[in-house]
């Protein structure tokens, strides 16, 4: 699907914690990333699976106190972004691999026009003039579909898609080889959604740009990403392509997710949702972490942490099933 | 003869605001149906959350009648409103924001069975608070916690535990699963419709999300600026849009799933503004079909099965 | 029988889950603060002493009985922290003080709380004109000083305890209306007040039930921050005369008349003034130490 397979990203066994009050969370436990230059990895999972400590540990802006990244390797084209100093680190983030937050309210400065913020990170990371800057500003601003004249209006001039094009338009201004979207169109509306997605489908085409899209939204996924991981209290249960992960996810965790969606093209009286909920951070199941809620679970899963196992070509599934030890098929 | 349970007519809102008269809601007509669900949708903006609040009476109506079981509540007194308040009732939006952070789970559900005098005397409060509770299926052990200690679900089981302790017949239900993750809205959800079984409820259901609202839902009435475009059966609606609105909202819908991609209609532009709007139809600017369409408003037309659509265009579209 | 087996361990166990409510949370995180925890410390000495004070020091025998032949002595084994121009005992004098000072701060700002929350609270809730009308004659009366305002009322009502608590208080109604009107501003439109209004709670019952436990945070802070200020204004006050009237004692009044002797006798003016120093700063310590523990965003 790509068009070249040179290896970008290699993430291996990198854990996050947080010190809290309550306890030590262990907000992302060893899990596995590789991405390759033009690919797109979905990476999904609900509130406080460890999606966006994950994506602010490989920008390296995990808030220290209280978090800390104690183990594991980031390899960002052949380097390990751990050991690199500060100041090479500031020099990646928005150049080299730039990130999108979820609110587009949020993350632009009300005090400075759109056209200067887009300037703001060329000037820090090209040596560009000033007024190169502007133009560049300006013709990134078209890119992403707005006219280049509204370069010095205020962010409070723009409605909610406009500001999240404007949020691509500075996360793109460097020509980055990584983008990572957190949650990018869950704040907007579908029709907006749907353009918003659109823009970055074309954009990623143009520029060859991989990216981690960050969502809970399985629809998105299928609309953009190649590659799938899911995560699950700070692990990642299961990864795979995208074709792999739609037409036969493994994980019960997985189906469970996909029984909760209501389906637009079949009937369904009743939604078959995951039971229970998403453990306590502080105070994780032994064994398996999915183990309370898994309508397949045996005693052993309480027991023994499972190894991911990799079922089929690029498809690992992190569940005691695959690994031999519980007799049971999951079923959809 | 159906037995409506709701019939809403020529409903408007508008709010006074700096720069001009905004019409929340403009003008709407629609009926529910006893124990039936009326999903409402549309986008931010364009009136759904006004128009359960007012159809409620928790903001008074510009204009327009709500007749709730024969009779039209916008002329009910204050102790009528009161004695309504039993057999109407709402599901907010965000668990967070509506419960009192000030007041234990027991506290939250009992409230209103205080205030309406329901129950006798403590013991009966405190029996029939469990019963609620086990209705919604919230443990017992979670009686004297406070909701900034539980998680979304949780919380908003206490709603809906407290909508339910009047005992209503009909229940607003305001993005009740928006805010929840996915397994826990699909518990949600289905909690809702054991619900409505169980004691024979009526929703009118508001949502932004039209995978929840297609599985939820008896009847949807599609919302843009204040007005009803289309109202159809939920399955008609989803086998045959007309307006072109109703189109492009559907197909840009993410669908999860690898086959039955859909050709996306990408609209362009953004919703207008519901200040001062001009006359005719208010989705013409961003409209794929619009032509010369007349100056004058379109009006909702049955065009059979159930189906009614607000377009000029109705007879080239169909 | 098992029904009631069962119904005592229900009992049993909704007491054992009978949670910290969020005062006790604000306290557990209020103790985490030992600068807070040494305010509340020394206000405790304070507290005590002043409601213990007639066991320690007899009014009329120590505190107010000239005894001239000993005037002016510094710090003894008899006179801890030594006498004044009359010959009292300072340390009873303070002590005795201490009751004065610490009636008219806690009751100054229990009148102004009173006054200005409800203003504010009517004010923030109705809006509209009312909200006008009472909002803009608080911007009049913050236009004039606080302590000259006091010093009006007093002057106009006569120097007297109640006089300086009501005119202590009433110089400082505007600051609380503000607060609390900006809190029940926010509070007004939280989604729980429309879910009180769907259940047909009325308006008493939403303002007395919901919005006011939510609003309490900030005037509490701003209560012991405000006693604090009460009591440095009732010293002012008696410092030029127009407060607590002699012989009684008042720690700003024994300042007053310890300064035409500051040369010879340094410990009547000192200890006085170290007191309300003290006092203000541990008011000011645990005002300090509630707003951290009250405010949510510091609890993780």
């Amino acid at each position: 699907m790509s068009k070249s397979k040179n290896k970008l990203l290699n993430i291996e066994d990198l854990g996050i914690e947080y010190v809290t009050e309550d306890g030590t969370v262990k907000a992302v436990n060893g899990i596995e990333i590789k991405l390759n230059e033009g690919e797109t990895l979905g990476l999904v999972g609900e509130t406080g699976a460890g999606k966006t400590t994950t994506a602010l540990g490989i920008m390296r802006l995990v808030p220290n106190p209280p978090g800390k990244i104690v183990s594991g390797k980031i390899e960002f084209e052949g380097s390990n972004l751990l050991d690199v100093s500060e100041e090479e680190m500031r020099m990646i983030r928005g150049n080299k691999i730039s990130m999108i937050f979820q609110d587009p309210m949020t993350s632009l400065n009300p005090v400075m026009t759109v056209g200067q913020q887009i300037a703001e990170v060329i000037e820090i990371h090209q040596d560009l003039s000033r007024q190169e800057a502007a133009k560049k500003s300006e013709e990134m601003l078209e890119l992403v579909g707005i006219p280049g004249s509204r370069a010095n209006d205020y962010p409070h001039q723009f409605s909610g898609g406009m500001k999240q094009r404007v949020v691509i338009a500075i996360s793109l201004a460097c020509n980055p080889q990584l983008l990572i979207a957190d949650e990018p169109t869950t704040a907007l509306d579908v029709t907006i959604q749907a353009q918003v997605l659109d823009l970055m489908n074309n954009l990623k085409k143009e520029f060859n740009t991989a990216m981690i899209l960050i969502t809970h939204d399985l629809g998105v996924v299928s609309e953009v990403c190649d590659k799938v991981a899911i995560m699950y209290a700070g692990e990642i249960i299961e990864s795979a392509t995208l074709e792999q992960l739609f037409t036969n996810p493994r994980h019960p965790y997985t189906v469970g997710l996909f029984g909760s969606i209501p389906n637009l093209e079949e009937e369904t009286d009743r939604l078959s949702p995951v039971k229970g909920l998403m453990p306590d951070p502080t105070d994780l199941p032994s064994g398996c972490k999915f183990h309370p809620r898994c309508p397949y679970a045996k005693d052993i899963c309480a027991k023994q942490d499972p190894n991911s196992t990799e079922i089929e070509a690029q498809h690992k599934v992190k569940c005691l099933i695959y690994e031999g030890l519980i007799d049971a098929e999951v079923k959809r | 003869m159906a037995d409506k349970i709701l019939e809403v007519k020529n409903l408007k809102k508008h709010f006074k605001t700096p720069k001009g008269m905004l019409h929340a809601v403009d003008g709407i007509d629609f009926s529910i149906e006893r124990g039936k669900t009326l999903g409402v949708v549309g986008e931010s903006g364009c009136g759904k959350s006004t128009t359960g609040r007012v159809v409620l009476r928790l903001l008074e109506a510009t204009d327009g009648e709500i007749i709730f079981e024969g009779k039209n509540i916008r002329m009910f007194n204050k102790e009528q409103l009161r004695q309504l308040r039993r057999e109407m009732q709402i599901i907010f939006q965000d668990p967070f924001a509506s419960l009192n952070p000030r007041m234990t789970v027991s506290e939250i559900i009992g409230e209103p069975l205080k205030i309406h005098g329901i129950t006798k005397n403590k013991k009966e409060l405190s029996d029939k608070v469990s019963e609620l509770m086990d209705t919604v299926g919230l443990a017992d052990r979670l009686v004297n916690t406070y909701p900034h200690e539980l998680d979304g679900g949780r919380r908003q089981r206490i709603g809906i535990a407290r909508a339910l302790s009047l005992n209503p017949k009909f229940i607003v239900c305001d993005e009740p699963v928006s805010a929840l993750d996915v397994s826990i809205q699909a518990q949600v959800l289905n909690l809702m419709q054991d619900l409505q079984k169980d004691f024979g409820l009526t929703y009118m259901f508001i949502t932004h999300d039209l995978s929840v609202v297609k599985h939820f839902s008896d009847e949807i009435a599609v919302m843009y600026l204040g007005q009803l475009v289309e109202k159809a059966p939920a399955n008609e609606l989803f086998k045959n849009p007309v307006h072109p609105y109703t189109k492009a909202l559907l197909s840009a819908i993410p669908v999860p799933s690898l086959t039955n991609k859909k050709e996306r209609v990408i609209l362009k532009g953004e919703i207008t503004s519901p200040i001062n709007p001009d006359p005719g139809c208010r989705f013409c600017k961003r409209c794929p079909y619009a032509d010369n369409c007349p100056t004058a408003e379109p009006v909702l037309k049955d065009i059979g099965n159930g189906h009614f659509v607000a377009c000029h265009l109705i007879h080239e579209l169909v | 029988m098992t029904s009631t087996l069962a119904d005592k361990s229900r009992t049993t166990l909704k007491k054992k889950n009978k949670k910290r409510s969020q005062w006790a949370e604000v306290w557990r995180r209020l103790k985490k603060n030992k600068m807070a925890m040494l305010g509340l410390a020394i206000l405790a000495v304070l507290i005590l002493g002043a409601v213990f004070a007639p066991w320690i020091a007899d009014y009329d025998e120590v505190v107010i009985k000239l005894d001239l032949v000993n005037r002016l002595q510094g710090p003894s084994a008899e006179n801890l922290l030594g006498t004044d121009e009359f010959g009292r005992d300072i340390l009873a004098r303070m002590i005795w003080g201490a009751r004065v000072s610490l009636r008219v701060g806690i009751l100054a700002v229990g009148i102004s709380i009173l006054i200005g929350g409800s203003l504010g609270a009517i004010a923030g809730f109705y809006g509209g004109k009312l909200d006008t009308v009472i909002m803009r004659i608080m911007d009049i009366f913050l236009a004039i000083p606080g302590i000259l305002l006091a010093i009006a009322i007093v002057s106009a009502l006569g120097p007297s305890l109640i006089n300086l608590m009501i005119a202590i208080g009433i110089s400082s109604v505007p600051s609380y209306a503000r607060i609390v009107r900006a809190s029940v501003l926010s509070i007004r439109e939280q989604e729980f007040i429309e879910a009180a209004r769907a259940i047909g709670a009325n308006d008493t019952r939403i303002i007395l039930k919901h919005i006011i436990p939510n609003a309490l945070a900030p005037v509490i802070v701003q209560g012991t921050l405000g006693v604090a200020g009460a009591i440095l204004s009732t010293a002012g006050l008696s410092f030029i005369g127009l407060g607590i009237q002699p012989p009684a004692p008042e720690w700003g009044a024994m300042l007053a008349t310890g300064r035409a002797f500051l040369r010879d006798a340094w410990h009547v003016t000192t200890f006085p003034g170290l007191a309300i120093m003290i006092t203000i700063l541990a008011l000011n310590l645990v005002g300090d130490g509630l707003r951290d523990a009250l405010d949510p965003r510091l609890k993780q």
